[in-house]
């Protein structure tokens, strides 16, 4: 019997019946500085994440999918020293629980780790975001690592 | 001119549905006519058993392991080979009509060429290929998409808004509100997943992925060399033709599956034979793929619900049948019928109350790997009609359009083209036949590795969430048709139990890394 390889991009966590519990991450060729400068500018995130719009007043977000989806989101935490943000979706019947968390990280040798989370009930959805969320990064790093 | 490829696919269709194969209930005589003077596969199984791994070996004559798209769920690579690129730069024109589910149908952000040619009535997308000239999406210069109702992106939902607005809320919601697969029920039993629907049959998926088919042949010159996939998204659950229709089969009538072991107890005893998350699933404490309802727990399946899925499914079988027989005809008329192959398949089988379960998932049993698999060869090439015992699988497809179409069979795939008789199986290797299972959704880890070979089947569980990886099946076709009893454990099969393993693990390609991430629960 062979070796079997680590099977990741979705929970593995047994015992969470409903809450659905993913991340994916990157590393980039680039300071985190210059890396949290378009991240962390939260009404740019259609720039590298497959959204096609996005509006942002005070602590509240819209964010448009190209199907034409509009997202309403509350912005929980907007911290530029410790370069993350956090936001929740809400006014949706559809879902009923939502944590995402986008954090970039120093990795001590000039470059960053991006780390985007999303613990979000229904569970099926959360799959749908963490593909999202990995082509996004796929995205940044292309955007970071050649402008 | 040369061959023309007729490739007609169902969705989660059993070997028993066609009367060439036994099947006693729905009427199929047009597939049946060319089982009689075609080639008919009584031993054909698919790579994996869910929808998309099944349909990505179809077009790349791969195994799962190679190609990668290990569950439902995790798109196949937008550059994986396809057999149609590498026909339409032999000259064929080539389409895929229905459902193709190479890539995830939940996408709110279209991330997939599938649902942003749907959404935006494409008939394809460009995309440069690996000589760096534009080429269709997979291969395919028209594609008209279709799913199993009338909800979505697709072209079938888009004309059906159009035709009817009201249509697409007459078929069974497949998902709930939580985005999981439906566990409610309806008809006249409650059964799961059906659903007496109004909508008249003439805008039915079924009749609509026929015209679309017709209407793309009749669009071609006569000369054209064609290979076109009609693609039926049914038998596959919901379980809801046109009410019209109802009528064919009445559930009341209908004796149960041979599958479907009535007696509580003796059923009960056949799952704990088997590995544990067969008993489990049915108990409904483990519900390991997003395919099976989650909230259905099988245990609750009562003999009259297996009757009434199963006329249901029979009904849409003779729809199917008959859609067929009108593009075949609208083929002749164009004078093409001594020139054209018709393959007709489906991606996996459907447990239809076998065990006293419904839909699929990690239970590898004839239920959902024994296919129907028919091959009509153009009258032109001479082939003698017969029936092939040898197993053989989806993977060798690819490989037999190519020799179809008179081209090299490409590098790419992994198996010989299907063989036309026994003695031609010898000839080209098919010895044996492989089907892997790769499901980790929400937790439930649950792997398993297949081979049919000299009249057994023998699976191999692998550790997971409720598998020890010790666990595993092993039955004599011969003497067990209907698969009931495990001799996984049994001192006296010890040997070919054994002599199996090693030669599963010997031909299992190595998988490719690093693995596709799943970006959608399906």
């Amino acid at each position: 019997m062979p070796d079997f390889p680590t099977w990741s991009g979705v929970s593995t966590n047994r015992y969470i019946a409903r809450m659905g519990s993913v991340r994916r991450h990157v590393h980039i060729n680039r300071d985190p500085d210059t890396v949290w400068a378009l991240v962390g500018d939260l009404a740019r995130q259609h720039e590298w994440f497959p959204f096609s719009s996005c509006r942002v007043e005070g602590n509240k977000r819209w964010m448009t999918t190209p199907s034409g989806i509009t997202f309403e989101e509350d912005i929980i935490t907007h911290d530029h020293a410790l370069r993350r943000f956090q936001y929740r979706i809400v006014g949706n019947p559809g879902i009923t629980s939502h944590l995402g968390t986008c954090d970039v990280i120093d990795d001590g040798h000039g470059g960053s780790t991006v780390v985007y989370s999303t613990d979000m009930e229904p569970e099926a959805l959360a799959i749908v975001v963490a593909g999202a969320a990995g082509e996004g990064l796929d995205k940044l790093k292309r955007l970071m690592e050649t402008t | 001119m040369g061959r023309k490829i007729l490739f007609i696919t169902t969705d989660q269709q059993r070997y028993d549905a066609l009367g060439c194969n036994g099947g006693r209930v729905a009427r199929t005589p047009v597939i049946d006519g060319l089982a009689a003077n075609g080639i008919v596969f009584d031993r054909a199984h698919p790579q994996n058993v869910v929808c998309m791994p099944s349909r990505s070996t179809m077009l790349t004559g791969q195994h799962v392991s190679t190609h990668g798209v290990w569950m439902n769920g995790v798109p196949l690579a937008s550059d994986a080979p396809s057999i149609a690129s590498d026909l339409r730069r032999a000259g064929y024109r080539t389409a895929l009509i229905g459902k193709a589910h190479f890539e995830p149908f939940i996408d709110p952000f279209l991330r997939f060429a599938e649902n942003r040619i749907g959404s935006a009535g494409l008939e394809t997308e460009m995309v440069i290929g690996e000589d760096g000239l534009p080429t269709p999406h997979r291969g395919f210069e028209h594609l008209a998409l279709a799913t199993h109702g009338g909800m979505g992106p697709f072209h079938y939902a888009r004309w059906l808004r159009e035709k009817n607005p009201a249509a697409a809320a007459m078929f069974f919601q497949v998902l709930d509100q939580q985005l999981q697969v439906n566990a409610g029920g309806g008809g006249d039993t409650n059964a799961p997943q059906v659903k007496h629907n109004d909508i008249p049959r003439e805008l039915y998926h079924t009749e609509w992925v026929a015209d679309q088919t017709i209407d793309w042949l009749s669009s071609l010159p006569a000369d054209a060399d064609w290979f076109c996939w009609m693609s039926f998204p049914d038998p596959h659950h919901p379980w809801d033709p046109p009410k019209s229709e109802i009528g064919r089969v009445n559930w009341r009538d209908l004796d149960l599956p041979d599958g479907y072991i009535v007696d509580a107890t003796e059923r009960e005893r056949v799952l704990d034979a088997k590995p544990r998350h067969w008993r489990m699933w049915y108990e409904g404490t483990f519900v390991s793929n997003y395919e099976a309802p989650a909230k259905w727990v099988p245990k609750t399946l009562t003999a009259d619900n297996v009757r009434e899925v199963n006329a249901m499914a029979h009904i849409e079988n003779e729809l199917i049948d008959e859609a067929i027989g009108r593009v075949l005809a609208s083929v002749a008329s164009r004078g093409w019928g001594d020139d054209v192959d018709v393959l007709y398949t489906t991606d996996h089988g459907e447990l239809q109350g076998d065990y006293g379960l419904l839909f699929k998932g990690p239970y590898h049993t004839d239920s959902l790997m024994r296919l129907p698999l028919v091959w009509s060869p153009a009258t032109s090439a001479k082939v003698a009609p017969a029936r092939v015992s040898a197993p053989v699988g989806l993977v060798s497809l690819a490989a037999t359009f190519a020799d179809i179409a008179g081209i090299a069979r490409p590098d790419y795939t992994e198996s010989a083209r299907l063989p036309t008789n026994d003695e031609e199986a010898r000839e080209l290797g098919h010895e044996r036949v492989l089907t892997e299972w790769d499901s980790v959704l929400f937790g439930k880890i649950v792997h398993a590795r297949t081979i049919c070979r000299d009249g057994w089947i023998c699976t191999a569980m692998l550790s997971g969430t409720v598998h020890d990886g010790i666990e595993g099946e092993l039955y004599d076709l011969a003497n067990d048709p209907l698969q009931h009893n495990n001799l996984w454990s049994s001192a006296q099969h010890a040997a070919q139990r054994a002599s199996l393993l090693d030669d599963m693990w010997s031909s299992l390609p190595t998988r490719v890394l690093p693995l596709r991430s799943c970006d959608a629960p399906v």
